[in-house]
């Protein structure tokens, strides 16, 4: 029998080294290290204090089958779900029945009663809520924390997260404190029909080339998902559920950032993902006015403008028009590509719309390889020629 | 001051080709570059720097030899030293093998106060190495920093939401993961060119980390890559023609008659 340190555990307290009958260990650069003397009584692996040390022979795998249901993290913000929880949820049904499992949603805030009620009616079977006036914002320490406690406690099979500003922060953060492997940006989740694993599928090298991950051995298999790719929920009003309260509680000093103001960009927020018509311009439009016909179109279609990056690093717009893969994915009824030359990393953000239509004055610009309908021209003389049409 | 910055030497991904018959990557050709968002957490460090000559900036990567090159590239920029993890056993890594092998380099390398990342690699776009690293030395993390002041001990920062910012305060050590509206990175100075070609660049392999070989790489990466292949692209549709006029009316008729407007 032996015994092994786990160098990413140790905290270098040395209670180890005190505790040794055989003074068999020592501290090298703040790490234990265990030396020749070593019989493996296994006397420090019950001391450690971090569980930093293990007997390698009796070594368990994590028993997977105790993992059980789907879950979701029910991001709030303001007291409002993000419009991807409802996607997430949708999802999380569909993966779940094929499982043949449940589905709960985790939120956290300082007020949580209404959010459960809407979870409950969006599908959710389970809800457990962690309520706290510390969880009415989003801290890293904090959401993370409460969340790894109740992985550990009630062990899902499952976590789905939407990659947000937040989840993106949370879910790596839950990934290593539960030692599981996390798939970021998911654009398509399907359940191996033979194992009941999830296969998750995510975008690289700048969408260029997609990617099936599995995380076959550890659990909970974890993944963020792209905003607006997946199908919505159905809201069924007065569905119950089970309502589940986590204990809260923190140490002082355990939360170890602190939010000294939330500041609001001046002007609206680009609903990019609910939008049925968006009117996207590039640098085609020439200069930044060129987004008020945009706009004008969006406005009589009932839709928003969206932007290429390029628009956005020009400073024409704000960052939160911007579609594709550094950007929002979307996917409306019809989108318009008004001087967007139809780059890769654009492409990933709206190829999925049900229709996209062109407008570009040059004949080969990349954008007409994904075009439904394609207008070779000046989108100074095509978009009001369309509104004319309207 | 001890500054450390987690750089990633990754291929263009703007220069990437599929190849058209055997819908692969073609990768050949393809130029490496330090990671966009990690020259804006480079130029953060530098930025530090510049205003109290007491700082030290160290840059940190794990990759293949010919990472070197990024390497020098960044002492070239202004960085002080440069640490190299490359091995054998540390191929093939997912996010939670990277950054656990990053946070025993980091170890080794002693007591730094800041740590910067970029918050995503172009070649992976996971945005996971940077906090799972500071989660690894439990250590607070930021991400999505757009920008930075260090007050003493204190370091307060912008975090980027979707819709504005959140201002944080946050003590060191800490670490923060940059976002390209951070800062603009400078380019190398010749000075420092001069300079970086004596530098040494520290390589460690896993022992040098006190890492087992079975806690690195693929063998410890708890995700596994299933299957690859092309995005199916949407495929050509109509291109109309005509006078604007013409293409429009053409156009809404079409929209119309689909019933989608
Ligand atoms: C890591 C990384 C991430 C990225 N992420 C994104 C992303 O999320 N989203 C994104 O959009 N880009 C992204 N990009 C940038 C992308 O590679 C392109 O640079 C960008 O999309 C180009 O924008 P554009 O089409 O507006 O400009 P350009 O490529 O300059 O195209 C302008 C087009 O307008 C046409 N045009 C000019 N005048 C007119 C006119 N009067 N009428 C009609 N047409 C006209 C031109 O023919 C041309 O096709 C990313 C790049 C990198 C490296
Ligand atoms: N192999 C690596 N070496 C050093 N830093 C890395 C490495 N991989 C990722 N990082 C850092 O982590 C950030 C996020 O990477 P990723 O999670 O791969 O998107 C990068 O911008 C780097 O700062």
């Amino acid at each position: 029998m032996s015994v092994r340190v786990i160098v990413e555990k140790c905290k270098g307290c040395s209670i180890c080294v005190k505790c040794c009958p055989f003074s068999a260990i020592d501290m090298e650069n703040k790490i234990a290290v265990i030396g020749d003397a070593c019989t493996g009584c296994g006397v420090c692996v019950d001391e450690c204090p971090f569980d930093a040390i293990e007997k390698t022979e009796d070594h368990v795998k994590k028993d997977l089958s105790e993992y059980k249901g789907v879950w979701v993290f029910a991001e709030q913000r303001e007291g409002k779900l993000m419009p991807v929880v409802i996607e997430l949820l949708g999802e999380a049904k569909k993966l779940a029945a094929e499982i043949g499992t449940d589905v709960s949603a985790v939120v956290c805030g300082d007020e949580v009663d209404a959010l459960t009620h809407e979870l409950f009616a969006y599908g959710a079977d389970k809800v457990y809520q962690a309520v706290h006036p510390e969880l009415k914002n989003y801290r890293t320490d904090a959401y993370t924390k409460v969340i790894e406690e109740a992985i550990n406690r009630y062990k899902p099979e499952i976590i789905l997260l939407g990659a947000t500003h937040i989840g993106r922060d949370l879910g790596p953060c839950l990934a290593v404190r539960c030692d599981t492997g996390l798939t970021a940006d998911c654009t398509k989740l399907e359940i191996d029909p033979d194992d009941k694993k999830i296969r998750q599928t995510r975008p690289a090298f700048g969408g260029n080339l997609m990617a099936t991950i599995i995380c076959p051995n550890h659990r909970p298999q974890m993944s963020t998902v792209r905003p607006g790719v997946m199908d919505k929920a159905e809201y069924v009003a007065g569905r119950e559920g089970v309502a589940i309260r986590l204990d809260v509680n923190f140490k002082e000093d355990e939360i170890r950032t602190k939010i000294i103001k939330i500041v609001k960009e001046a002007g609206e927020l680009a609903s990019l993902t609910d939008a049925e018509f968006i009117v996207s311009g590039g640098l085609g439009l020439g200069n930044p006015e060129g987004f008020e016909l945009l706009k004008k179109l969006a406005d009589k279609l009932g839709g928003t403008i969206g932007s290429s990056r390029a628009c956005v690093d020009s400073g024409w717009i704000d960052h939160s028009y911007q579609v594709g893969q550094t950007g929002t994915t979307v996917k409306p009824k019809i989108y318009f590509a008004c001087g967007i030359s139809g780059a890769i990393q654009h492409l990933a953000g709206m190829q999925s719309s049900d229709y996209i239509i062109a407008i570009n004055k040059n004949e080969n610009a990349p954008i007409f390889e994904v075009a439904d309908y394609g207008i070779v021209g000046d989108l100074y003389e095509v978009i009001p020629a369309i509104l004319e049409e309207l | 001051m001890k500054i450390l910055v987690c750089v990633k030497q990754v291929p263009d991904t703007n220069e990437v080709k599929i190849d058209p018959v055997k819908g692969t990557l073609i990768r050949e050709g393809v130029p490496s570059i330090l990671n966009p968002d990690d020259a804006n957490a480079l130029e953060a460090a530098l930025a530090i720097k510049d205003n109290d000559p007491n700082v030290k900036v160290s840059v940190l990567t794990m990759g293949p030899p010919q990472a070197c090159e990024m390497l020098r590239e960044c002492l070239s920029m202004g960085a002080d030293d440069a640490y190299l993890l490359s091995d054998r056993a540390f191929g093939g890594a997912d996010t939670w093998s990277t950054s656990n092998t990053l946070a025993a380099g980091i170890r080794k390398i002693g007591e730094v106060d800041i740590i910067f990342a970029g918050r995503q690699a172009i070649d992976g776009d996971t945005a996971q190495v940077g906090p799972q690293t500071a989660q690894r030395l439990d250590i607070p993390v930021v991400t999505y920093v757009q920008h930075v002041e260090v007050i003493g001990n204190k370091v307060v920062v912008q975090r980027q939401m979707e819709d504005g910012y959140e201002l944080i305060e946050v003590s060191t050590p800490c670490l923060l993961t940059a976002v390209k509206e951070l800062n603009e990175p400078r380019f190398m100075s010749i000075y420092n060119i001069v300079d970086a070609c004596s530098k040494e660049i520290t390589i460690w392999g896993h022992e040098d980390i006190k890492l087992s070989p079975e806690n690195c790489g693929l063998k410890a990466s708890p995700t596994q890559v299933f299957r690859s292949f092309t995005p199916p692209t949407k495929g050509k549709g109509e291109m109309l023609n005509g006078t604007a006029a013409e293409m429009s009316k053409n156009l809404v008729s079409k929209l119309k008659g689909l019933h989608v407007i």
